[in-house]
C-alpha cells in the first residue's frame, strides 16, 4: 500500500505569507537595495560574542536546566525590575526560550483550546495570526488606524470581547507600524481587561527600541495586570542577537509551570552557549543598547523627513525599526506598489497587507540598514514617486 | 558637537539641513555648531576619499620612518615644521617606539619618492637615519573600505 501523507488540518488552513511571495519576486533581481529585513544590521557586540566563545572554550556545551541557567534567569529578573519595574521570581516565573518566537508559541500551546478566541491587534507581526490557527483557536482581529497612531483604543477592544475571548496579543512597540502604547493608553485598555477573565500576551521584544522621551512601559506594570499577563521578550533586537535564538517569557508561576512542561518535552532547553552570552548582555550591555538606539533614531528621523517631503504621509514611529507610510494617494495597492518599486528602481520594501488586511494601503520600510544605504534607497523612492505622478 | 563631527566624518557632503534632521536639531543650530568647529580649527577641511588604485596612473605611497636628533628647547617641533612644509609630504606624525617621525609621502613613481628621500629628507640636519616602506596595496583608508563590492549583507529575509 502506498503511503498517504495527511497534513495537520490546521496547518493546511494557513495561507502562505505575502512576504514569501514577494521575496520570490525580489530574488529575481540581482542589484536590489533592500529595506525589507526585520533584524538589526549591527553585529552582536564583541564582549557578548566573547562570552559565547568563552563558554565554548570551557566546554560549557551541555543541556542547561529546562527553564534556563539560573544565573540567566536571575539577570532577567533584575533587568525586568530595573527597566520596567515589574518583579518576577527567577526560580518560578521566568522561562528561557529559543527566541521569543518559542515563548509566544508556548503561550498558545498551553493556554488555548479549540474554539477559544484570541484578540490580535493589527497591523502586527505576521506570526501571531497563523499560529493561533495552528493551535486550533480562532483569531479575532482588532484593526488599529493611522489616525490613532496605530494604538489600541479601549472601545475597539470592548467591541470584540465575547465569552470565548481568552487572550489578547499586545504587540507594542509594534512591528510594522513603530507604534507604542504609553502609560495612559495601557491604563485605558487595562480598565476594559479587568472586567473580563482574559489573559494578555504582551510581546515586548522591541521594548528597548523606543524613541519617545519616556521609556517603554510594560502592561504588567499596570494595576491588576501582572497576574494575567505573559511578557515575552528576547535578546535579538535589543542586543543584535537574532542568530543566537534566545528569548524568554515572564508570567505568574502557574502559567510558567505549564509552559515549562510543554517546553521540556518539545524543546528541552534553549541553546546553552547563547544563554551564557545572554548573561553578559544583561550584565554589561546597557551601553550597546544606547549606541544602537541613537543610530536607529537618526535613521528614523531621516526617513520620516524624506517621506514627508516626497508627499507620503507617515505616522511618526516611536519604536522598533520600521516606518509605515501611507501609499494610498498613489492609487496603487500595497502589493502593486512594492512590485512596481522593485521592478522600476530595484528597491525592496514589504507590502503592508502582509501584516493584516488593515495594513493594505501601507508599506513597511525597515531602517536596520546603514545610513548610506538608506539615503540611496530614499533617492530611488523619490524618483519612483515622481515618475508615478507623471504617469 | 561630537555627533555632528561623527556624521561629517562618515560623510562630509551631508547638508546642514540633513544633519539637522538626523540629529533632531534645527538647521540654525547645526549652522552654528559647524561654524564654531571651523573657527576653532577643529574641522580643518573637507576632502574626497579617493581610491587611487582606480586611477590610470596609480601614485606611489611610502612611509618613511625617520630617526631624529631632537634639538635642545625645541624638541621635535623644529624638524617637524621643516618636514611638513615639503609639498610631497602628505602627513607627519611623531611616534612612540623605534623611530621618531612617520612621514607619509606621495609621488608618481618609486624613483621620485626615492629621490625625495635621498635629496630632500635625509639631508636635513637633525635626521639621523631614514627607512622607507612602500605601500603595496590600500585596503581601507579614512575608515572606508576601498573595494566594498564583495561585502554582502549576510542577513536572510526570514519573516
Amino acid at each position: 500500500m502506498d503511503p498517504k501523507v495527511i497534513f495537520n488540518q490546521h496547518l493546511k488552513n494557513v495561507k502562505p505569507s505575502v512576504v514569501g511571495k514577494f521575496l520570490e519576486i525580489a530574488n529575481e533581481y540581482k542589484e536590489i537595495i533592500s529595506l525589507s529585513v526585520g533584524e538589526p544590521d549591527f553585529q552582536t557586540p564583541w564582549h557578548i560574542r566573547q562570552a559565547g566563545i568563552a563558554a565554548l572554550e570551557q566546554g560549557k556545551t551541555f543541556y542547561s536546566p529546562v527553564r534556563g541557567l539560573l544565573a540567566l534567569r536571575e539577570q532577567i529578573s533584575e533587568y525586568m525590575m530595573r527597566r520596567f519595574d515589574v518583579q518576577y521570581h527567577p526560580k518560578t516565573e521566568i522561562l528561557v526560550t529559543v527566541g521569543s518566537s518559542e515563548a509566544i508559541e508556548m503561550v498558545y500551546r498551553t493556554l488555548l483550546n479549540p474554539g477559544d478566541e484570541v484578540l490580535i491587534v493589527q497591523p502586527s507581526y505576521l506570526v501571531y495570526e497563523p499560529m493561533v490557527y495552528m493551535a486550533g483557536a480562532v483569531p479575532i482581529i482588532i484593526e488599529t488606524f493611522e489616525k490613532d497612531g496605530f494604538r489600541l483604543k479601549p472601545e475597539q477592544l470592548k467591541e470584540k470581547i465575547t465569552d470565548k475571548t481568552r487572550l489578547l496579543i499586545l504587540p507594542y512597540p509594534c512591528n510594522p507600524t513603530g507604534a507604542i502604547m504609553e502609560r495612559e493608553d495601557l491604563e485605558a485598555i487595562a480598565e476594559v481587561i479587568r472586567t473580563t477573565a482574559m489573559l494578555v500576551l504582551s510581546d515586548e521584544i522591541y521594548a528597548e527600541l523606543n524613541y519617545s522621551d519616556i521609556s517603554h512601559v510594560s502592561i504588567a506594570q499596570i494595576e491588576g495586570m501582572r497576574e494575567r499577563t505573559i511578557v515575552t521578550s528576547g535578546f535579538s533586537k535589543a542586543f543584535a542577537m537574532t542568530g543566537w535564538r534566545i528569548g524568554y517569557a515572564c508570567a505568574p508561576q502557574e502559567i510558567i509551570s505549564a509552559m515549562t512542561k510543554y517546553h521540556q518535552y518539545a524543546i528541552m532547553c534553549a541553546p546553552t552557549v547563547s544563554q551564557f552570552a545572554g548573561i553578559e548582555a544583561l550584565v554589561n550591555g546597557a551601553g550597546d543598547i544606547e549606541t544602537m538606539r541613537s543610530e536607529y533614531n537618526m535613521r528614523r528621523r531621516y526617513i520620516v523627513d524624506r517621506l514627508n517631503k516626497m508627499g507620503l504621509s507617515c505616522y511618526e514611529p516611536q519604536g522598533a525599526f520600521y516606518v509605515f507610510p501611507n501609499i494610498r494617494p498613489t492609487g496603487l495597492s500595497s502589493e502593486e506598489f512594492c512590485e512596481l518599486l522593485l521592478k522600476k528602481k530595484q528597491v525592496a520594501v514589504i507590502p503592508g497587507n502582509a501584516f493584516g488586511d488593515c495594513g493594505e494601503g501601507f508599506i513597511r520600510i525597515s531602517y536596520s540598514f546603514s545610513l548610506k544605504h538608506i539615503i540611496e534607497a530614499m533617492n530611488r523612492l523619490e524618483e519612483f514617486l515622481k515618475e508615478l505622478s507623471l504617469g | 558637537m561630537e555627533d555632528v563631527l561623527k556624521l561629517l566624518t562618515q560623510n562630509a557632503r551631508l547638508s546642514h539641513q540633513e544633519i539637522a534632521v538626523l540629529l533632531g536639531k534645527t538647521e540654525l543650530e547645526v549652522d552654528k555648531i559647524i561654524e564654531k568647529l571651523e573657527q576653532d580649527g577643529i574641522i580643518k577641511g573637507y576632502q574626497a576619499i579617493i581610491n587611487y588604485e582606480k586611477l590610470p596612473q596609480v601614485p606611489v605611497l611610502a612611509l618613511i620612518e625617520c630617526k631624529v636628533m631632537p634639538k635642545a628647547e625645541h624638541g621635535f617641533q623644529e624638524i617637524a615644521d621643516r618636514v611638513m612644509l615639503l609639498e610631497e609630504v602628505e602627513s607627519v606624525y611623531l611616534m612612540a617606539g623605534n623611530y621618531d617621525l612617520a612621514v607619509f609621502v606621495k609621488g608618481s613613481t618609486m624613483q621620485q619618492v626615492a629621490n625625495f628621500v635621498a635629496k630632500r629628507l635625509s639631508t636635513l640636519d637633525s635626521i639621523l637615519s631614514t627607512s622607507t616602506r612602500f605601500v603595496l596595496q590600500r585596503y581601507k583608508q579614512n575608515g572606508v573600505i576601498l573595494d566594498e563590492k564583495d561585502i554582502r549583507d549576510p542577513r536572510n529575509m526570514v519573516l
